[in-house]
């Protein structure tokens, strides 16, 4: 999409120490030292959902910025996920459930996460623009609706409930602080998995589709495949988040993957900013906070009213969410960031 | 119906190929043959059994054509703001449900259903416009920030009816003439002493259906046998040369998203007479506009008439006879679609 073309050209490939400068490794410590200061509540429903949500922003975030493919679709990515974990493991409805451990399940289900993110990828791949938007929509309310229709795989409108956290290293995963950590390491992981994917050749190849797509297809590149397998890396990304999602609140049903919710998804990735890879966290931590207190602002009923427009307003006075009026209000962070970014 | 989408022109579109018009006539004319025997011929027992009954095939089919004809009314508005401006508004289902609610207020408290299309109509058209001047015109030429405005309008919209209407279903009642169901000329069966028994449809049905081929009939009129409409056209096939004309595009673009939204409204009302209006059809009618112009091609009229039949059609019978996948036919064939052509039945490459 062209509207991120002409803020950030492909950066040197030399970045140099800007990477992983003294503001990742002061930011990194304090998360690591949040669970000391933080309650059990401050440290789940706040700290380890932003962090999941982000990281399903951030799988958006990676096509939208990267490849200018902005995909609706990645919750249902996130969503398909959760339904493999609860419907080859355990969970409590009675309905499938095979028992399968952990260590299998999980892998499969990210893996077919990114398989479904592939196959959206390469029916949205020959389209760009506000077109992969209406597509992935479409896809999005599809799955939404599939899976509330269909009894015999989803179990329909209920959905799975009773779904565990594995229990291993003799920790259970489910209790505050090391649910946390959990998040934290993916998505810590995720994150630097695309920092390194943007700076690699093929991160440098999908940048280049995205400035200029028949100048990359007569260099030789092919276009599709590049965007597919784009497309595959961030369903991991949406995959991975997926399960902990699943984990996190013991249950998945069709209103875990609604409209509403995956415009919410694009709503916290537009909010942070779509050009660095910590916009998404930033706009699911503003998210996730709006929705836990706008029960003292405007009432628990209406604090779709209120993320809507605070959404409005972003997009209205920003071009990149809040990055964006952070580059524009601390114009010295301004290099630094376009190196980065 | 049938005949129609051939000699329709896409907004815009070149001259008739003559060639390639005949043989879309042929081919029209077996359809309808095939049509006419599969509706008022007596069906072979085989038949009857695959399909259930007959009864339950031509209801099916139907109820696909009244959906077919919302779905028009809908999609036709989105198409049309899509073709002139290039902005997808997804607050299209938002507006869908709103002339829906205030069709029923107006419907309801003045007794008159007339009134309250009207007024339903008339409501959406005016958001339309401020939509279209105090949104699209500011960010005119940003495709995404629209994209994205209009979603987060969607989702305020979508929570303040829900603040003024509640959860509850509504439905605006038609007019005692057009309620109620008449017996059609299609035999489905035979009773014992041999007399045969015709259908019985709800009425209303039949008009949303007739209503929708009404206001396309109109449309097609506007856009190909009038100034204004051909203003629009020269708008979606240059929009530079024609402000360089001489004509005013901003009052084109105001005239044309009121025109679309106000579509919207009207399809809210008449279909709200005939469905339930309760949240989530925003969703609902947005998904079908997206899918219909999806496979009819972006910015087409034709490809709207096209891609609603399609969709309203294998939704319906769909969800008689494989009632757990119907969702995934709509899907097989948004997806068949893009595979063939990734503009849509009748979008051309930009």
């Amino acid at each position: 999409m062209s509207e991120f073309a002409g803020k950030d050209r492909i950066a040197a490939r030399s970045v140099g120490r800007s990477e992983v400068g003294a503001g990742h490794a002061l930011f990194g410590l304090a998360l690591l030292a949040y669970p000391a200061v933080a309650s059990d509540f401050f440290l789940t429903q706040i700290g380890g959902l932003s962090l999941i949500e982000g990281m399903i922003a951030l799988s958006l975030m990676t096509l939208a910025g990267y490849g200018g493919m902005v995909s609706l679709a990645q919750l249902s990515v996130a969503g398909i996920a959760g339904y493999v974990v609860a419907i080859l493991g355990h969970n409590d409805t009675g309905v499938q459930g095979y028992d399968w451990p952990w260590a299998v399940t999980v892998p499969l289900a990210i893996l077919a996460a990114a398989a479904t993110s592939a196959l959206i990828g390469w029916i949205s791949a020959r389209t760009s623009g506000i077109y992969t938007i209406m597509i992935t929509l479409a896809i999005a309310t599809a799955v939404f609706y599939f899976a509330q229709q269909n009894y015999v795989i989803f179990n329909g409108h209920s959905g799975f409930a009773g779904i565990p956290a594995p229990v291993f290293f003799g920790e259970d995963w489910r209790a505050p602080v090391p649910f946390y950590y959990l998040c934290l390491f993916a998505a810590a992981a995720s994150y630097a998995g695309v920092l390194y994917v943007r700076r690699s050749t093929f991160g440098l190849t999908v940048q280049g589709m995205r400035d200029n797509e028949r100048r990359m297809r007569a260099l030789g590149f092919s276009v599709i495949l590049h965007k597919v397998f784009a497309w595959f890396l961030s369903g991991i990304v949406a995959g991975i988040a997926g399960v902990l999602l699943v984990w996190f609140h013991g249950r998945i049903s069709p209103s875990s993957i609604d409209v509403a919710a995956s415009l919410n998804i694009l709503v916290m990735a537009v909010i942070g900013g779509l050009r660095h890879p910590i916009g998404p966290f930033v706009g699911a931590l503003v998210v996730v906070l709006l929705q836990t207190f706008a029960s003292d602002l405007v009432g628990a009923e209406r604090f779709n009213t209120l993320i809507g427009l605070t959404f409005l307003i972003i997009v209205y006075i920003s071009d990149d969410g809040i990055l964006g009026l952070w580059r524009q209000f601390a114009p010295r962070f301004d290099h630094a960031d376009r190196s980065a970014g | 119906m049938t005949g129609g989408p051939a000699d329709m022109n896409r907004i815009g579109g070149g001259e008739a190929r003559l060639n390639a018009m005949r043989g879309d006539v042929f081919a029209a004319c077996a359809v309808l043959a095939m049509a006419l025997w599969v509706f008022f011929g007596a069906w072979p027992d085989w038949l009857a059994g695959a399909l259930i009954s007959k009864k339950t095939f031509v209801s099916a089919v139907l109820n696909g054509l009244t959906l077919s004809g919302l779905y028009f009314l809908v999609a036709s508005g989105f198409t049309l703001i899509f073709g002139l401006m290039r902005n997808v508004n997804l607050a299209h289902g938002s507006l869908y449900l709103f002339g829906a609610y205030v069709g029923y207020e107006a419907s309801t408290r003045s007794d008159v259903w007339l009134l309250g299309v009207a007024a339903g109509a008339l409501a959406t058209a005016v958001v339309g416009l401020a939509m279209q001047i105090l949104v699209f015109r500011r960010l005119e030429g940003d495709d995404l920030r629209q994209t994205l405005v209009t979603i987060g309008i969607s989702i305020v919209a979508a929570d303040l009816m829900l603040a003024t209407w509640g959860g509850g279903a509504y439905q605006v009642t038609p007019p005692d003439a057009l309620s109620g169901a008449v017996t059609l000329p299609i035999a489905t069966g035979v009773t014992s002493s041999g007399t045969a028994v015709f259908l019985r449809y709800p009425f209303y049905r039949l008009i949303v259906a007739a209503i929708a081929i009404a206001i396309g009939c109109l449309l097609w009129l506007l856009l190909a046998r009038t100034r204004i409409g051909m203003t629009i056209r020269a708008g979606v096939d240059d929009r530079a040369m024609l402000e360089a004309s001489g004509v005013n595009a901003q009052i084109v673009f105001a005239g044309v998203f009121a025109l679309g939204a106000g579509l919207a409204g009207l399809a809210g009302v008449i279909g709200g007479s005939a469905f339930a209006i309760s949240p989530g059809e925003d969703i609902h009618y947005l998904l079908a506009s997206l899918v219909v112009v999806i496979v009819g091609g972006m910015g087409s009229i034709a490809g709207a008439v096209i891609g609603s039949l399609l969709i309203g059609l294998s939704e319906q019978i769909g969800l008689v006879y494989f009632p757990t996948y119907s969702v995934v036919l709509t899907f097989l064939i948004m997806v068949a679609t893009l595979a063939v052509r990734p503009r849509g039945i009748m979008g051309k490459a930009r």
